[in-house]
């Protein structure tokens, strides 16, 4: 260290520090400054012994409070769960048909059912619920098996054509291959064609065809029965596909899709909340809407 | 002593500013009053927004995101407004700094007005300069330790009305208070009293000039921003040197031009980075003894504990008192009033040959102030403009692409849109929803009844899902995509807006 001077300047001390002839002013810290900096560390020691700290090889330690940040969350997600848990209760308890007079109860089933729909449901119904080939779309105003809140909520919660649920709904279309000859489903497949553009379902050698094999199930009107699962033939819509081929394969060998029941997973709350869900995509069918419709 | 000069760390100097009278004194009261009185009550103020909306008249409500100031009520998307008016302050703080130098600092920081406040408390208990000075040096007795405690009293009291205020401004200010007392608020509300009463509380009292000096950057960024007419509070070093007193002035007189430059005496001299250091004694006259009588009513007046004279430094808030206190011995004297006084620094070599003092609207008017005041004045236009033709009804609309559309049982194409509604009338309104009329589609609304009807609640965004239909076989069934409107009209008030967007058909079919 050399020598301490007076700097002829500024009038002020030097540290008496010097590096080629390059030398330092005193401007001295003020003495409540070092205090902070004392403080800071006083608290840094405080600080490792109340909280996870030290990093070790496989963990770090853990702090004589006990606290940490997934403790945390999971003490937060304990919370929603439980606050949640009274909302579904409460949609439990509630006739489905009811949900949507209930502005804040349907604003949380509608964001719970969304979650559960992307979680459950989208991989055969589409993210957006537009279905896929053989997987209704859920979006549209046709539905197999009733689009009420009542229907809709019984569909999710036992499913269709499954062996796990003695409630499933169950509906089954006979092999039509091993009953009419090539030519009478060839003709079959052309009368159907033709019934969105408002053919009469029973004229004609198709028409024939149709009232003995198709009517007991589809209608004499063929606009389908909803608690058969059958689908309505005079609309514009073709789970299967409606090309020649598409038809003939359907009626040759028939089609068997099937859905698994979701009460024993989800729970009752969460499958109405999701049937809530649903029911709002546009397709929706109002109790008096289905009664007019009967 | 030689001990204090070698370390590296510095105890505070105590400062015990003596009272001065006069102008700027004057118009710091004034603006004191004003900007405590401001801070203090207005989250008091009423204002009637009808039954739906708090009667606040400013009132930041983090819970519901809103901000509201008096008539005007800002959104989380109007957030521009916030920013804009940041840009104004910007630009303003340019703009005073480039006329006025650190004009903030003196006068309006809140730094500089609590202490001031405090300063009147401890100067009402305690007495003034000397009394404070004898006191501090006195012996911990009975009366000094009753008129410390009463003066720590006395800012606590302030320090706890200073934390309280602010939370006041974030919810219901009666109902606050009364759950403050009843111990009912919740806890961030006493945290945050608390660590405002504390941060007041020692800042105001205690760290005062430390906190300008070694916490606040502003002193630093102020000194590149500032340019030779700045007007700031300097010293007529030309006119006041050699500076002497009592009978000996003109001996002194003749010894401090012999000796040449002088260093001022009592704070290290500390330049403004980046601004002209004009050593004392340059323009000394001559022969004679200065106007200044070293007197040292400028030292003791200063709440910084600096001498003017040593020229501009950073310790400097520019808070005037030094000026109105060199006015009055001026006038005692018998010389010229403004041997401290505002001057810009081109001013010192006109002046100090002879030229006389400009007016200040010389300093004041200069190109670079002109485009400051332009670009302050062009944000705060436009930001008024946007107020006035910022509508009450707001309509955003997203178009749902999973799936881009979907077909009904009668064949018709259905789109899918999610449309927000935003209600900024203080009550509840229905808002019709509308399809330009040569589309050729129609219009239907998720879960209406009544189709197009939708009630949005008081001062809310609400969300529907808009459905457009094309029956089948309509060109805009079958064409990939239609471009067409949708229109919002607040059925009471007849207030309309509509938004652009697309319909796509079944290109195919």
């Amino acid at each position: 260290m050399s020598e301490r001077r007076k700097d002829p300047v500024t009038g002020t001390e030097t540290t008496g520090h010097e590096w080629d002839g390059i030398e330092e002013l005193n401007n001295p810290l003020p003495r409540w400054w070092l205090w902070c900096f004392y403080g800071t560390i006083a608290w840094g020691l405080i600080y490792v012994i109340l909280f996870p700290a030290w990093p070790l090889i496989n963990s770090a330690t853990g702090g004589i409070l006990g606290w940490s940040t997934r403790a945390s969350v999971a003490e937060d997600i304990a919370a929603v769960d439980a606050q949640h848990a009274e909302r579904f209760a409460a949609l439990t308890e509630l006739d489905p048909a009811e949900i949507p007079g209930h502005p804040e109860l349907s604003g949380f089933a509608l964001n719970a059912g969304a979650a559960v729909f992307r979680t459950n449901c989208s991989q055969c119904h589409g993210s957006g619920a537009a279905g896929a080939k053989g997987y209704p779309n859920l979006l549209d105003d046709d539905w197999l098996w009733g689009g009420t809140m009542e229907e809709i909520t019984y569909t999710i919660r036992h499913g269709i054509r499954n062996e796990d649920d003695p409630d499933a709904r169950y509906s089954e279309m006979p092999a039509f291959g091993e009953i009419l000859s090539g030519d009478e489903i060839a003709t079959l497949v052309t009368h159907v064609q033709s019934l969105p553009e408002g053919t009469d379902p029973l004229a004609g050698e198709g028409g024939t065809l149709y009232d003995e094999n198709c009517s007991s199930c589809h209608g004499l009107d063929a606009k389908g029965d909803p608690a058969l699962g059958a689908p309505n033939l005079t609309d514009a819509i073709w789970l299967y596909g409606g090309s020649d081929d598409a038809l003939t394969e359907t009626i040759t060998n028939a089609r068997y899709g099937v859905m698994p029941p979701w009460v024993e997973r989800l729970g009752e709350g969460e499958v109405r909340a999701v049937a809530a869900y649903v029911y709002s995509l546009g397709g929706g069918v109002s109790e008096e809407a289905a009664a007019a419709g009967q | 002593m030689s001990d204090d000069q070698t370390s590296l760390y510095a105890a505070r100097v105590p400062i015990f500013p003596r009272r001065v009278s006069g102008y700027f004194r004057r118009l710091k009261w004034v603006i004191m009053i004003v900007t405590l009185g401001i801070y203090y009550i207005t989250p008091w103020i009423r204002w009637d927004r009808g039954p739906n909306l708090p009667d606040q008249a400013v009132l930041v409500d983090m819970a519901n995101r809103r901000f509201y100031f008096f008539w005007i009520e800002i959104w989380p998307h109007e957030f521009y407004f916030v920013a804009g008016l940041l840009v104004m302050a910007g630009v303003g703080l340019f703009l005073f700094t480039a006329m006025l130098g650190r004009v903030w600092c003196g006068y309006a920081c809140p730094q500089t007005v609590w202490t001031d406040l405090f300063l009147v408390v401890e100067r009402w208990v305690q007495g003034d300069r000397n009394a404070r000075m004898r006191l501090h040096n006195s012996k911990w007795d009975a009366r000094k330790i009753r008129l410390k405690v009463t003066t720590w009293a006395l800012w606590l009291m302030i320090a706890v009305a200073t934390g309280g205020a602010w939370v006041f401004y974030f919810t219901d200010a009666p109902t606050l208070l009364f759950n403050l007392v009843t111990f009912q608020a919740p806890g961030i509300a006493y945290m945050t009293i608390f660590v405002l009463t504390m941060t007041t509380f020692v800042f105001g009292g205690f760290m005062r000039e430390q906190v300008c000096i070694y916490m606040c950057p502003w002193p630093r960024i102020q000194g590149a921003m500032m340019d030779d007419d700045t007007l700031t509070v300097a010293y007529r070093e030309w006119r006041g040197e050699p500076r002497t007193r009592g009978k000996k002035r003109r001996e002194a007189a003749a010894e401090a031009s012999a000796a040449g430059p002088q260093i001022g005496g009592r704070s290290p001299l500390i330049t403004m980075p980046g601004v002209r250091n004009t050593t004392t004694g340059k323009f000394a006259r001559a022969e004679g003894p200065g106007d200044c009588i070293d007197c040292n009513a400028c030292v003791n007046v200063c709440p910084m504990g600096i001498d003017i004279r040593d020229g501009q430094q950073l310790a400097c808030i520019t808070c005037a008192l030094c000026i109105d206190a060199c006015d009055e011995v001026m006038e005692k004297t018998g010389a010229a009033r403004g041997l401290i006084d505002y001057v810009a620094l081109s001013d010192a070599p006109r002046e100090a040959a002879g030229g006389d003092p400009i007016n200040v609207r010389k300093h004041l008017m200069r190109p670079r102030n002109y485009v400051y005041a332009g670009v302050w004045a062009a944000f705060g236009l436009a930001l008024l403009f946007a107020l006035f033709i910022r509508p009450d009804i707001e309509m955003t609309v997203a178009a749902v692409r999973n799936p881009t559309f979907v077909v009904l049982s009668d064949g018709s194409v259905r789109n899918a849109y999610d449309v927000r509604l935003r209600n900024k009338h203080g009550e509840e309104r229905p808002f019709a929803l509308s399809v330009s009329a040569d589309s050729g589609v129609v219009l239907s609304v998720e879960g209406a009844d009544t189709d197009d009807i939708v009630m949005v609640p008081a001062d809310a965004q609400h969300r529907v899902r808009v459905y457009l239909t094309a029956a089948s076989g309509t060109p805009v069934s079958t064409r990939e995509r239609t471009n067409l409107d949708l229109w919002v009209e607040d059925t009471e008030s007849g207030e309309r807006a509509s938004v652009g967007t697309s319909f796509n058909g079944r290109e195919n079919q």
